[in-house]
């Protein structure tokens, strides 16, 4: 297998299958795009930001919002490529009928990181009206600019949910992933607290964490807080991205091509 | 043969320090149906796999249309008909073909006009806007196959195309798949129905533990391995019993399970000693390829492989 053997009119003919099934249950998928956040906001937001007031200089609310919305990209690429491909790998045999077609694995697993960045993106955008409803974004002029980094924050995370979905033998493997991977960054990366209330070593660790990197990004552009250093966590989610992919795509060929 | 569609020379298979393909040769000239016959475990399915690209090969050479199979230029000449079946279930019969002439790089419009001649020919014309999930398994086998042929190929590689369907499913599907070969598509085959195989392949090879244990056409095979006719017979004590029955008689004798099989020349002596023995059940009929293959591959149970 040559992984930098992607071929954009395979890529995307894979892209438009998984697109296809979602627009047949666009209505309900929406919903919960809607719905999630608008709960969150609604009653962390408002409920706790009572109690809180202003967190790093924004009121709880903006703050929670950008936190939310980057905790949200992170969600919605790792269930993709975790359950829903595995479903597609495993138990429809969809990746096995493709490649009895010109198309080679890391061209699904290109089109599957896309898809699940794509599916993070809509659910961002959803994420992104219910915030601007309820007072949470700042700073319009820059705000549309956290859409691509959405994105991008989709492709860090559906890269390694696609690796262990390639490695994984059924869905409960993936419950290790949550636990281990996901649910720490969800409670340690800066999305309810800033990063600094906790202590410098962990500080340090959760430099190491993509997520980290999309709240630092995503929180700036969306409030009046500053934005430092965008390339450091532009290249690190780049980083994420990219070696995900290889190591899906390798897992996967050793999986699916023996 | 240089025109030849598949060419295999020394291909061999490794697992571990295990060979599941053991270095075979062959040939398949265009425009025949070529059958892969062999028990489970004989190394069919990864001879298929390495012929479409999803095995590496050991070592040897197997070239598809003049090709290294690893090239994946030669994919889109193929079309596959897997055992499994792998529709999309989340779309109707016309997507689902639609979304298959994408991978492919058909255009849209294309494909739209293809659809309605693939409908036709896999006798799915009227149910392309139903749900695949709301058809039945031989519209389901009948739909992977008009899927398989959306890239107009020139070789459609099929695995045991009519498992678990029911006579009438099965006998139009195998005309189906003659109709193919008229039109002059060369079609490969692994099954181990016999009955499938007498129907439709022009030459086959009998793969067993990784060998080609034989190779020829249905017909010469039989008359190469085995005896005209056959006596099976039911009801028989034992070995004993057996051997007494067709004492003094030319025959060979054989058995899988509570079954003797009696292999001659001429059977009709035995046939009237059987007759004689009102609890012997039997059935007198000409040797098939059924009968080659138990003989070839022995009686042994198989593990599923």
């Amino acid at each position: 297998m040559n992984v930098f053997n992607l071929a954009p009119a395979r890529v995307a003919a894979v892209w438009r299958r998984n697109f296809l099934v979602w627009k047949k249950l666009a209505g309900v998928s929406m919903l919960g795009n809607f719905g999630d956040p608008f709960l969150y906001l609604l009653g962390l937001g408002y409920g706790l930001g009572h109690y809180i007031g202003d967190m790093g200089g924004i009121p709880y609310m903006a703050f929670l919002a950008s936190g939310i919305l980057c905790s949200s990209a992170m969600n919605t690429a790792t269930f993709e490529g975790l359950y829903s491909a595995f479903t597609r790998m495993n138990q429809q045999g969809t990746w096995e009928s493709i490649l009895a077609t010109p198309i080679r694995i890391q061209e699904i697993i290109a089109a599957e990181q896309i898809w699940a960045a794509t599916k993070s993106l809509i659910s961002g955008a959803a994420i992104f009206i219910v915030a601007g409803l309820l007072g949470g974004i700042q700073q319009w002029d820059s705000a549309l600019l956290a859409l691509p980094v959405i994105f991008l924050t989709g492709l860090a995370f559906a890269g390694p949910a696609l690796a262990i979905c390639a490695i994984a033998p059924s869905y409960d493997f993936f419950l290790y992933y949550f636990t281990l991977a996901i649910t720490p960054m969800f409670l340690f990366c800066g999305v309810f607290y800033p990063l600094d209330t906790l202590p410098a070593t962990a500080q340090i660790m959760a430099q190491a964490l993509p997520l980290t990197h999309a709240v630092a990004l995503i929180r700036p552009l969306l409030t009046d807080m500053p934005l430092t250093m965008p390339w450091l966590h532009v290249t690190v989610l780049a980083a994420y991205a990219i070696s995900g992919f290889f190591l899906a795509a390798h897992l996967a060929a050793r999986r699916l091509l023996h | 043969m240089s025109d030849a569609v598949v060419t295999a020379s020394g291909v061999r298979k490794r697992f571990g320090d295990r060979d599941v393909i053991c270095g075979v040769d062959f040939d398949i000239r265009p425009g025949i149906c070529f059958g892969i016959l062999g028990p489970n475990g004989a190394g069919k399915t990864t001879l298929m796999r390495m012929l479409l690209g999803l095995s590496p090969i050991s070592s040897g050479e197997y070239m598809l249309f003049g090709q290294p199979v690893s090239s994946h230029a030669v994919h889109s000449r193929v079309g596959v008909v897997p055992q499994q079946d792998n529709l999309d279930p989340d779309f109707s019969v016309r997507l689902n073909l639609k979304v298959y002439a994408g991978y492919f790089g058909v255009s849209a419009a294309m494909a739209e006009s293809r659809i309605d001649e693939l409908l036709e020919f896999s006798a799915l014309t009227g149910r392309g806007h139903d749900q695949v999930s709301s058809l039945s398994g031989g519209m389901r086998r009948r739909l992977m196959v008009a899927r398989a042929l959306i890239n107009n190929p020139d070789l459609i590689v099929l695995d045991e195309p009519s498992t678990g369907l029911d006579p009438q499913a099965r006998h139009l599907i195998w005309q189906r798949l003659r109709s193919l070969k008229k039109q002059g598509k060369t079609l490969i085959l692994t099954t181990h129905y016999m009955e499938e195989a007498a129907e439709l392949c022009d030459e086959l090879i009998i793969l067993d533990h990784g060998h080609i244990l034989t190779r020829g056409t249905p017909r010469n095979l039989i008359a190469e391995h085995v005896e005209p006719e056959v006596v099976a017979i039911r009801g028989l004590a034992d070995e004993t019993d057996a051997t007494s029955l067709c004492a003094g008689l030319d025959l060979r004798l054989d058995h899988v399970g509570d079954t003797w099989f009696c292999y001659g020349h001429d059977a009709r002596p035995l046939v009237a000693r059987c007759i004689e023995r009102p609890e012997l059940t039997f059935i007198h009929r000409p040797a098939s390829l059924e009968d080659l293959f138990l003989k070839l591959t022995g009686r042994d149970m198989r593990d599923e492989g």
